[in-house]
């Protein structure tokens, strides 16, 4: 009852405001009194010159200021792109100089890094090597020596490539399927082992070589190459981000797809392999990388010179070999950097979505 | 006994019937889904326990036995003789340092490049592939450059000398030797990074952003109570991968210097390969040991730190 009787008083309150509203329309409103009022027309004409001037004033000096400061990003950020580049860039362009150039500009400093400098660099040259922009004869003399005249170079290039590339397709099958699992099955004693394998993945390389080492040589894989390959397949790194991946795959994808019918495999092939595409090109990219980069592996694991891979090669090579260096490290350079160029949009987007929640 | 009653009587046995079959399927369709997808996890486990969990419980035997060959057990000997070893103590040290600066280092440096980027700079895209490059660069064709520009006799001295009048340092038998790795690190991870960050930014809702200008928030003040709110996940994310990047960075130092580098860049690495030249097996398990349990303490630490902190974003 008591509602009711609300209800009747709220109505009648409001018919009452409205109609004093519509007579408010009629009355006649005090106009507020500004300083404009007091003022003559012209006074009025030379202060509005005069704000608009300031006004003026303000903007251009905001627009100023945000152009500097956008000036002063740009300097930024291309002084932190040239210093990306210029390591790069001098490797390649020294890759283009003659040996003799070569060992007239840098042969000082790797005289010094021999160590027959006693400690405080007595015996050290007092020359400083030029860094030129332009080779003083452009030739292909290095890469020609490199390429023609020592077979063991391309067989360490063979050698990188046999054992880098059944990593990567290994550990990304493995790991495509154990993510799937990790990202459909979330159970307390699975999540515990998934944390044992981002633990794995954290470990760095010098605690789990002394394992694989144990391992390799109770299975007598020492100097084979399956004793880098096994153990790269198996490794976590991209179960790791695969399952963080896969479990941003929306749950109603999978239940509309369980509800049609479709089985585990067919759910794992048509949705969760489709949506992680970017992701599974960006871990091929990344590993790729990460394994044509091993240098302790190999030096641990593969005891015969014959099938060390091409970064052993290179962190050898002495002052008698320079000549021939720059052209090696830019060969070496050029697989993963025209990678680079083919995948950067999946590499981006694939890094990118790794990161998100 | 009525007849509604009997009826009554069949029909809650039919219903307890009906669930006791249904319990069944669903304990079996439980089984089976444990089945399916441990059948998919299981070549990665199988790799995984052959290849690293077998093997690292075979390294905790033989961090207690005396040497590889004898196999007496020997207590905390071998454990206490890394920790109170010299070397061991100076390499874990130098480790630990240069993470603890080069982490930070690559997060906020990173972090700035990418709040600039995504500041509605012309070009964003051409800086973002050229600070990636860096990435794909194997480590083993770079040194070479290092080595020109940091070398006694090296560039970077000689534009010093030239420029300043400096007298020549030897970047990387000094002090020095630090910032220069440190500067090969930045120099390496910070694409990877500030595109993880540029993600990160892009993801923010930009309403919140427009709203926050409304009510006359200034860019800093948006900074921190806003896109830091947002961003503190990345920011855990980058830590973890910065990390294990900063454990990789003996590669360079050792590419550069080699097995017995200057006193500050005398790292773990350095200590286990010496150890693993010397075929010290007791010595080598029971440091690998150490390196394993402290680097769990610290990705305890780095996810509860997440949990306490980050876990108020998820929607």
């Amino acid at each position: 009852m008591a509602t009711y009787r609300n209800e009747e008083l709220v109505r009648k309150q409001r018919k009452l405001a409205a109609t004093q509203a519509r007579r408010k329309v009629y009355t006649q409103v005090e106009k507020p009194v500004s300083k404009f009022d007091h003022m003559t027309p012209d006074e009025r004409e030379a202060f509005f010159a005069k704000e608009r001037k300031r006004a003026g004033r303000v903007l251009k000096r905001r627009n100023g200021f945000i152009k500097a400061a956008m000036g002063l990003g740009i300097a930024v950020a291309i002084l932190a792109s040239v210093m990306a580049l210029v390591p790069i860039f001098y490797t390649f362009i020294n890759s283009f100089m003659s040996s003799a150039e070569i060992q007239d500009n840098y042969g000082v400093i790797f005289q010094s890094l021999s160590g027959h400098a006693g400690d405080k660099g007595a015996t050290y040259l007092d020359k400083t090597p030029v860094l030129r922009m332009v080779p003083e004869r452009v030739t292909l003399e290095q890469y020609k020596t490199l390429l023609f005249m020592s077979p063991a170079y391309l067989l360490k290039f063979w050698n990188s490539v046999i054992m880098v590339v059944p990593i990567v397709l290994g550990q990304l099958v493995v790991s495509s399927l154990a993510s799937y699992s990790f990202a459909r099955y979330r159970k307390r004693r699975r999540e515990i082992l998934f944390f044992s394998y981002v633990i794995l993945m954290l470990m760095p390389f010098q605690v789990t070589l002394v394992p694989n080492y144990m391992i390799a040589d109770k299975l007598h894989l020492i100097d084979s190459f399956w004793a880098i390959i096994l153990p790269g397949i198996f490794s976590t790194f991209s179960c790791f981000l695969l399952t963080k991946y896969m479990r941003q795959i929306p749950s109603s994808y999978i239940e509309a797809a369980k509800l049609d019918g479709a089985t585990e495999w067919q759910i794992f092939t048509k949705i969760a392999l489709p949506t992680c595409k970017s992701a599974i090109f960006a871990l091929a990219i990344l590993l790729f990388i990460d394994y044509w980069n091993m240098v302790e592996q190999p030096l641990v694991l593969l005891t015969d010179e014959q099938k060390q891979p091409l970064s052993v090669f290179l962190s050898q090579i002495n002052e008698a070999e320079i000549g021939i260096a720059f052209a090696a490290s830019a060969l070496y350079m050029i697989p993963a950097l025209l990678i680079f160029l083919w995948g950067e949009e999946y590499l981006v987007e694939g890094i990118s979505h790794s990161g998100i929640k | 006994m009525s007849e509604k009653q009997q009826q009554r009587g069949e029909v809650l046995l039919k219903r307890s019937e009906l669930n006791k079959q249904k319990k069944r399927l669903h304990r079996r369709r439980k089984i089976l889904d444990w089945g399916v997808f441990t059948g998919y996890l299981l070549p990665s486990l199988l790799g995984v326990f052959l290849f690293f969990f077998m093997p690292l419980l075979m390294l905790l035997k033989t961090s207690f036995q005396k040497s590889s060959t004898n196999t007496d057990f020997v207590g905390f000997t071998n454990y206490t003789r890394v920790l109170t070893n010299g070397a061991f103590k100076d390499a874990s040290i130098n480790t630990l340092t240069f993470a603890l600066i080069a982490v930070p280092l690559a997060i906020v440096l990173a972090l700035l490049i990418a709040l600039l980027l995504n500041s509605g700079m012309p070009g964003k895209s051409i800086f973002r592939s050229i600070l990636l490059n860096p990435m794909m660069v194997p480590v083993a064709s770079i040194v070479l450059i290092w080595q020109v520009f940091f070398s006694y006799n090296g560039v970077i001295n000689g534009w010093l000398g030239n420029l300043f009048g400096l007298d020549k340092i030897d970047w990387l038998k000094s002090s020095y030797a630090q910032i220069v790795i440190l500067i090969m690190f930045i120099w390496k991870n910070l694409g990877y990074n500030m595109v993880l960050f540029l993600a990160a930014l892009n993801n923010i809702p930009n309403e919140v952003i427009e709203s926050a200008k409304m009510d006359g928030a200034g860019p800093v003040k948006r900074f921190f109570s806003i896109k830091m709110h947002y961003l503190s996940s990345t920011i855990f994310f980058v830590g973890i991968m910065s990390l294990i990047n900063s454990f990789k960075i003996f590669r360079e130092v050792y590419l550069l210097t080699g097995d017995y580098p200057f006193d500050t860049l005398y790292m773990l690495q350095h200590y286990m390969n010496n150890a693993f030249r010397h075929l010290d097996y007791s010595r080598l398990s029971s440091g690998a040991i150490i390196m394993c349990i402290v680097m769990i303490i610290i990705v305890g630490f780095l996810f509860f730190a997440e949990a306490k902190f980050g876990g108020d974003i998820e929607e």
